[in-house]
């Protein structure tokens, strides 16, 4: 492997430009060309037609859902949406497609010429041109048996799940992205999880990058200045994680500017991206004399929306989310810093069902922000992936809004919730947290303690209230914090002026 | 009913509705004349004959309950062995599908199955449907009944055959760009080409997608435009696929029988004529045109220069899209497997073994002629201008039937060769479907009925071009033909002039006869 050069170092003597073409699986019910349901949990090879599994004679057929998704993503992005497009056939040889061809759009694609304007952490925003979103099929799943970690390499024999295969896709192609400088990586980034909220906010897929519904490919060259020509490019594959984006981004500016340095060319090609060390190795060329011999699919009629239909779809797009940001921010009343930490949690959703639940915005984002948060980390999971709903912590709050437990009651009953224990009201119940709210058994606390000490007592009726933090201490510490701290101070006050 | 096997469809059923036979009887007799014949013909890849049977009783029962029966219900039929069947065996004529059974039935088949057509079997074809002559079979060519040492015509020679022996009363072809009616035209048969899109094309294994077309074969027009009825209409599963729209194909060919074409103005495409039709085949051709007069109709000259380079077209735009259509076949998912004679068992080795084992001369002719042709470079340059010329041809038609009814021509330039005869002149057996493929190019559609024989004796045909979704013209037309020749024949269709007489299995001296060919 090529030393690396610091990536500071290469971004101050080379200019790198970026190109980022994101695929998202559709959420739709059935695959793109046929009707085997689009769900790749089931078992191997059980969700087909024969059309998914290219059988001699089998005929594909366009999914309309789909074709309204695609549609939904070129207008959220700024696209002209085509009058009419075609589908293409890319076709090369590979065990994970059927057909040996990939049906998909070349020089016709359904949406061009979008753009997208993405917040950095810092506030600013970089526009991202969109050169076109198309509509394409994904292939199979093939698994190495044999070798090393599912490596192809030293596999005795490869297994293949076609379940995958046909279930639509939209990739959304950027033009040149220039400019970037220093802040390549945090752009990139910036970029694909601003595409994510969209599909998500769109309802076209569930985009759960770990699950990989969203796949960037990332396309790094690096040039001597601004001015000068684009340099050569690799394209980094299948890259799933905001973070592995970044890596993936910085890796490849060091490393081409390393190999810059040597005196040596950057080889077109494809790379692979590896999450253990966030390195980068080389996949197999790439030249632009790749013959993918496209030719219009012969098998599909052009798809040609109808305009009243797309102006349907226009009117009926949800709010895009950086407008919801803003609209929200200014409802909820949080600052720039707090709105953009719980933005970059993914909590924003979370929040705001919370709040819906019947939180204050201020006691939603303490909670999603604090406590849950950090159990989040310490369990390495997402915000969205706990044990509880926004529906549950939106009852906590209302248990600490009612009066029935404070603050630190609270704490022990979302332990109890995240533990499975039930909803807040019957964790409340099970574990007995409830403020003491029946005088009686304070009062005996308070008279014991009173009566074991009596120059305490002595001291507050003389005025000096000093001690009484003691009495109530020890009243709360025989209650296991169940006592209302403010009642209990009401009571001694009460029973040393009687006495 | 006095003979089962030389009746038509009509007939066929007739006698059922009046309870004179049964399907079962009439399935049975169809199978003996199989056994008896197709030893030598190999006009069958699979006879399926239990499921042909039983398919017969189910029609029988359901007549017996009486219950409302479509026409054809319990006529047997023969299927060319590019469709799909479920639960039979489907080979494509290539060793690249030998013993594939098919999970699922085309929507054609389906159709068939729906209205109680018994099948009796898939029938032999050039391997992938590339072929004018049933020669590239890879199980073996198909005779012609006329006479044994010629070619049944291609890729459906054994549907043609078929029909033409009497080993079936209809068939269904597949046409991309003549396959169902230059078989028919040298076996004496009728052959329909439909308008593209009005039969499903959904199970239909594919080798030119924007060609190919599901058809009638048939012994009489009537019949033809019977089975025509059936399998047309709107199919979701093919998005090429027309919307319906109602037709009465049958209803129209029977209006065609008395004869009579006043009004019509009939148009003879000056490409489709003089050098290289063979001067029985062009005197034929003027002697039904006559017919035609007498009938009453109008016949003028049109002009479509575009013919001159459609031949090329298609030789372009089949093949391309044919490289990328047989790109599934790599061993992989079904059909055969070749492993590497000797070094590492890779996925792309084993992709190429299979194909370069499974795959004749003539399918890997066209694969590299296609993948060529749809390369970076030349993409433009072959399948460009391909499509171009097809948008003229396309053109010129529109133009001419601004003009005429139907356009007419000899549907091949010659009557059938003998085996061998062309099989190393790739270029001489493409030319033999220089008059059916400007319909398959235009998609309109086109029916080619046998119109007469030459000096050996053996038949040409006659081919009728309608505009799109013409069909309903074209019955009418062909059966006022049809029986305009009928009437030059001594009242009898021409069929009936020579096959049985050489094919008589009492005859021990007759080749056909499967008792002297134990």
């Amino acid at each position: 492997m090529t030393a690396l050069v610091d990536y500071a170092d290469a971004i101050r003597r080379f200019d790198p430009v970026l190109g980022i073409e994101v695929h998202v699986e559709l959420g739709t019910a059935t695959k793109m060309f046929d009707d085997a349901p689009a769900h790749v949990d089931t078992a191997p090879n059980t969700a087909l037609t024969p059309t998914s599994l290219g059988l001699p004679g089998s005929l594909p057929v366009v999914n309309r859902t789909a074709v309204e998704y695609a549609i939904r993503i070129g207008l959220a992005l700024g696209c002209t949406i085509a009058p009419s497009c075609r589908f293409a056939r890319k076709n090369y040889f590979y065990p994970d497609i059927p057909k040996n061809f990939q049906t998909s759009q070349s020089d016709e694609p359904i949406a061009y010429d979008g753009h997208l304007d993405v917040e950095l952490d810092d506030g600013t925003v970089y526009r991202v041109e969109i050169e076109r979103a198309h509509m394409e099929e994904d292939a199979g799943k093939n698994t190495h048996v044999g070798g090393a970690a599912g490596r192809i390499h030293g596999a005795t024999h490869s297994l293949v799940d076609y379940n995958r295969a046909g279930i639509p896709l939209v990739e959304i192609v950027t033009k040149p992205l220039t400019g970037v400088g220093d802040r390549a990586p945090e752009i990139a980034r910036a970029y694909v999880h601003a595409l994510r909220d969209i599909f998500r906010a769109l309802g076209v897929s569930e985009a759960r990058m770990e699950r990989g519904n969203v796949r960037a490919d990332i396309n790094v060259s690096l040039r001597a200045a601004p001015e000068a020509p684009l340099g050569t490019r690799t394209e980094t594959k299948n890259v799933n994680s905001f973070r592995s984006i970044e890596r993936a981004v910085r890796y490849e500016v060091s490393r081409q500017a390393a190999v810059l340095d040597a005196g040596e060319a950057v080889l077109q090609e494809t790379r692979h991206f590896h999450e253990d060390d966030g390195s980068t190795s080389s996949g197999r060329p790439k030249s632009d004399a790749d013959d993918y011999r496209y030719f219009p699919e012969p098998d599909l009629v052009p798809v040609v929306p109808d305009p009243a239909w797309v102006r349907e779809i226009e009117a009926n797009l949800p709010e895009m989310p950086a407008a919801r940001r803003r609209r929200l921010q200014g409802e909820w009343g949080y600052t720039e810093l707090e709105m953009r930490d719980v933005v970059n949690a993914s909590a924003i959703d979370l929040i705001e069902a919370t709040v819906a639940a019947g939180a204050s915005p201020a006691a939603a984002r303490k909670w999603w922000m604090g406590e849950l948060a950090r159990t989040a980390k310490d369990e390495g999971r997402a915000l969205e992936e706990l044990a509880i709903t926004p529906a549950a912590v939106g009852e906590l709050q209302q248990l600490v809004d009612s009066g029935r437990i404070n603050d630190k009651l609270a704490r022990q009953v979302l332990t109890g919730v995240l533990a499975g224990e039930g909803t807040p009201e019957e964790v409340l119940v099970a574990r007995g947290l409830e403020i003491v709210s029946d005088d009686g058994p304070l009062l005996e606390v308070i008279d014991a303690t009173l009566a074991a000490q009596p120059d305490i007592a002595e001291k507050i009726a003389a005025g000096n209230l000093g001690p009484i933090g003691a009495v109530i201490g020890a009243v709360m510490k025989a209650t296991r914090g169940q006592a209302d701290a403010g009642r209990v101070r009401e009571l001694v006050l009460e029973r040393v002026a009687g006495s | 009913m006095s003979d089962l096997i030389t009746a038509t469809a009509v007939e066929l059923s007739a006698a059922m509705a009046a309870g004179e036979t049964t399907s079962a009887e009439i399935t049975r007799a169809h199978l003996d004349r199989i056994a008896a014949v197709d030893g030598d013909l190999h006009a069958y890849l699979h006879v399926n004959a239990d499921e042909a049977l039983a398919a017969a009783a189910d029609v029988d029962a359901r007549r017996a309950a009486g219950r409302e029966l479509p026409e054809l219900a319990g006529v047997p039929i023969a299927v060319k062995d590019s469709i799909v069947t479920e639960n039979q065996v489907t080979t494509c004529g290539s060793r690249m599908l030998e013993g594939w059974v098919p999970p699922y039935d085309a929507t054609v088949v389906a159709k068939l199955r729906a209205a109680g057509l018994p099948i009796l079997g898939k029938t032999n074809m050039d391997e992938f449907a590339m072929g004018s002559s049933t020669e590239f079979s890879a199980f073996g060519p198909t005779r012609n009944p006329w006479d044994r040492d010629r070619i049944p015509g291609g890729s459906g020679g054994g549907s043609a055959a078929a029909v033409a022996a009497y080993a079936a009363p209809l068939a269904l072809g597949s046409d991309t760009g003549g396959s169902i009616r230059q078989p028919a035209s040298v076996t004496g048969t009728i052959g329909v080409k439909p308008t593209y899109g009005s039969v499903s094309r959904y199970g239909l294994i594919a080798m030119a997608s924007s060609l190919d077309q599901v058809g009638p074969c048939s012994r009489t027009v009537t019949d033809a435009a019977l089975l025509h009825d059936l399998i047309a209409g709107h199919d979701p599963r093919d998005s090429t696929s027309l919307p319906d729209a109602p037709h009465a194909y049958a209803t129209a060919a029977r209006a065609g029988a008395n004869g009579d074409l006043s009004g019509v103005c009939v148009g003879i495409v000056r490409e489709l004529a003089g050098a290289g039709y063979a001067p029985d085949v062009q005197a034929r051709f003027e002697e039904s045109v006559a017919l035609m007069e007498d009938a009453g109709a109008h016949v003028v000259e049109v002009a479509c220069p575009s013919f001159e380079a459609a031949l090329a077209a298609y030789y372009l735009i089949m093949p391309s899209e044919a490289s990328s259509n047989l790109a599934k076949f790599d061993g992989m998912r079904f059909g055969l497997r070749v492993e590497p004679a000797e070094g590492p068992v890779t996925a792309e080795r084993v992709m190429a073994a299979t194909r370069g084992a499974g795959f004749g001369p003539e399918v890997k002719r066209r694969i590299v002629l296609g993948t060529y042709a749809l390369s970076a470079g030349y993409y433009d340059a072959y399948y460009g201008s391909a499509q171009r010329v097809r948008t003229l041809v396309q053109r010129d038609l529109d133009a001419a039937f601004g003009r005429v009814d139907v356009i007419v021509s000899p549907t091949n330039p010659t009557t059938a060769f003998r085996f061998g005869e062309k099989v190393d002149d790739p270029m001489a057996m493409y030319l033999n479907d220089i008059a059916t493929i400007p319909a398959n190019l235009a998609g309109v559609p086109a029916l080619s009925l046998p119109n007469g024989r030459d000096s050996d004796g053996l038949p040409t045909g006659f081919q009728l071009i309608g505009p799109a979704r013409g069909e309903t013209n074209l019955y009418t037309y062909a059966a006022a033909l049809e029986a305009r020749l009928a009437g030059a024949w001594g009242g009898t269709p021409l069929l009936t002039h020579v096959p049985m007489n050489s094919m008589n299995p009492t005859n021990p001296m007759d080749p056909m006869n499967t008792e002297a060919n134990r």
